[in-house]
């Protein structure tokens, strides 16, 4: 149970310790301390009433107690003396959700943008470090580095904790989009909380930016991917999507998904979500359009110049132009690190039974691929014929 | 004449508070009019302005072409106002850059 109260509750809890005491570290101590307590209380005594109200408040109090010990209490004593509650239980008027607020604030320009998404997936999402430096194929350390380096900037420099005022807004929105996507695309695989997350996320900024058409593609995006969340796995085993079983499909998210893309076609949205989204919702249609949608990738990879999105391009090539042509598209990107990279050239060697060099790619993308249904996956094939 | 005194000072040990003391003892504390110890290099942000849009990238201002040309200080609410001043500035919009460092507040 602490578990779900984890997962529903980290990303509140942190960024309402950020705004109050406008230091990470000690947030981040300090909501980790109150979810301790929580572990070791809560089975014996039962759940607060509302235990997210009840975690901010814990860790506030921690947070006091830390200062006062480590005698930074002058120093920071404005922050203490604000008029603050904060003996007192919150309840939900008290406890505001300022999760936008974070997200800009860890999406700063003034932060490298692989900073900007790990600072989100560790104070929004509540992703390890170890998990954040897999899904950026780098080593935990550089990762660890990166994180400390990005929360002391953030002090030092003086980034402002808020959603930032109308004539910032645009260009801001960028990164926060891409930050969103990628706590997404982190759930995608097998987490689906993250997933939710970032679809509440996503919900949140075409509140706030009803006018920005890639606010709602980004959403249409994530629901049209998630409508098939089901399908992809059956009895926690990855199902291709050629396999899919349509009835699995989440009807109402797929409406969800499309209202929200059209909502953002009908802005004039043509940008990278809005394509991706215009795919996902191809991808959807029984039987796919694989020629419209090799063709919309092909726009996409000439906007965004990303090796990742020339792969998916071949995927689509593979079903109507054939596995060799795919192949052709797929020897030429430079993705070595990428474990998608490897089990699709996998698959289209299997194809063209070139089984030997499938054999090798596969091997080289279970490397990649921590445990998980993924991984299984890669294994049943590797268990097939090799010669 | 007033002159402006530039100091580079390794990350790893900057002038400790004591020594700056000392120092300004020795050198005669009426012949300066102002200054300030900066945040470390890893604090700032650069602002150039191309083709009317401000571009605001993370680190120090490190090409070797521009030479450092003045400075001001401004005193405003959080780095977003910093960035805004920054980009306002003639040198980030004819080609140069603009670096914001932090001062350190005692």
């Amino acid at each position: 149970m602490i578990d779900d109260v984890f997962r529903d509750e980290w990303g509140r809890v942190v960024a309402n310790l950020v705004g109050f005491l406008g230091d990470f570290d000690l947030a981040e101590e300090a909501a980790q301390e109150a979810f301790a307590i929580a572990a070791e209380r809560w089975p014996r005594e039962g759940a607060p009433a509302n235990p997210g109200a009840w975690l901010t408040t814990t860790a506030r109090n921690r947070a006091i107690d830390r200062l006062r010990r480590e005698r930074t209490f002058a120093a920071k004593a404005h922050l203490v003396a604000a008029p603050e509650a904060v003996e007192d239980e919150m309840d939900e008027q008290t406890f505001p959700d300022e999760r936008l607020e974070l997200l800009f604030t860890c999406c700063h320009p003034a932060l490298a943008l692989d900073a900007q998404v790990a600072l989100t997936l560790r104070t929004l999402a509540g992703l390890e470090t170890g998990e954040i430096a897999r899904a950026f194929l780098v080593p935990e350390p550089t990762m660890a580095q990166r994180l400390v380096r990005a929360k002391k900037k953030i002090r030092a420099a003086g980034v402002p904790f808020r959603v930032p005022p109308e004539h910032l807004l645009p260009e801001r929105l960028t990164a926060v989009l891409a930050v969103v996507y990628l706590v997404f695309n982190e759930g995608y695989g097998g987490r689906s909380d993250l997933a939710a997350d970032a679809i509440r996320l996503g919900t949140s900024l075409t509140e706030l930016m009803p006018d920005e058409p890639e606010a709602h593609a980004l959403l249409a995006l994530m629901l049209l991917h998630d409508a098939r969340r089901d399908a992809r796995f059956a009895d926690g085993e990855l199902v291709l999507l050629e396999e899919q079983d349509r009835d699995l499909y989440d009807a109402a998210k797929i409406t969800a998904g499309r209202i929200a893309l059209e909502r953002a076609l009908a802005l004039r949205g043509r940008g990278p979500y809005a394509l991706q989204a215009a795919i996902a919702s191809l991808h959807a249609d029984d039987p796919c359009d694989w020629h419209e949608i090799a063709a919309l990738y092909a726009e996409l990879a000439r906007i965004t110049a990303s090796p990742v999105v020339e792969l998916n391009r071949a995927v689509a090539v593979a079903e109507t132009e054939g596995a060799e042509a795919a192949l052709r598209l797929v020897e030429g990107l430079d993705l070595d690190g990428y474990r998608y990279f490897h089990a699709a050239r996998a698959e289209l060697l299997r194809r063209l039974d070139r089984l030997p060099e499938a054999h090798e790619a596969y091997r080289r993308a279970l490397e990649l691929t921590p445990a998980g249904p993924e991984r299984r996956f890669l294994e049943r094939r590797l268990a097939g014929p090799a010669t | 004449m007033k002159y402006a005194v530039l100091i580079y000072s390794s990350e790893e040990g900057p002038a400790s508070p004591a020594e700056h003391e000392v120092y300004m003892e020795l050198s005669g504390r009426d012949s300066t009019y102002g200054g300030a110890q900066l945040h470390p290099v890893a604090t700032a942000t650069t602002v150039r302005v191309r083709d009317g849009e401000a571009l605001t990238t993370d680190g120090p201002f490190v090409e070797t072409k521009e030479a450092f040309g003045g400075f001001y200080l401004i005193d405003v609410e959080n780095l977003d106002d910093a960035l805004e001043f920054a980009a306002t500035v003639p040198a980030a919009r004819n080609g140069g850059a603009v670096e914001v460092r932090p001062i350190v507040e005692r």
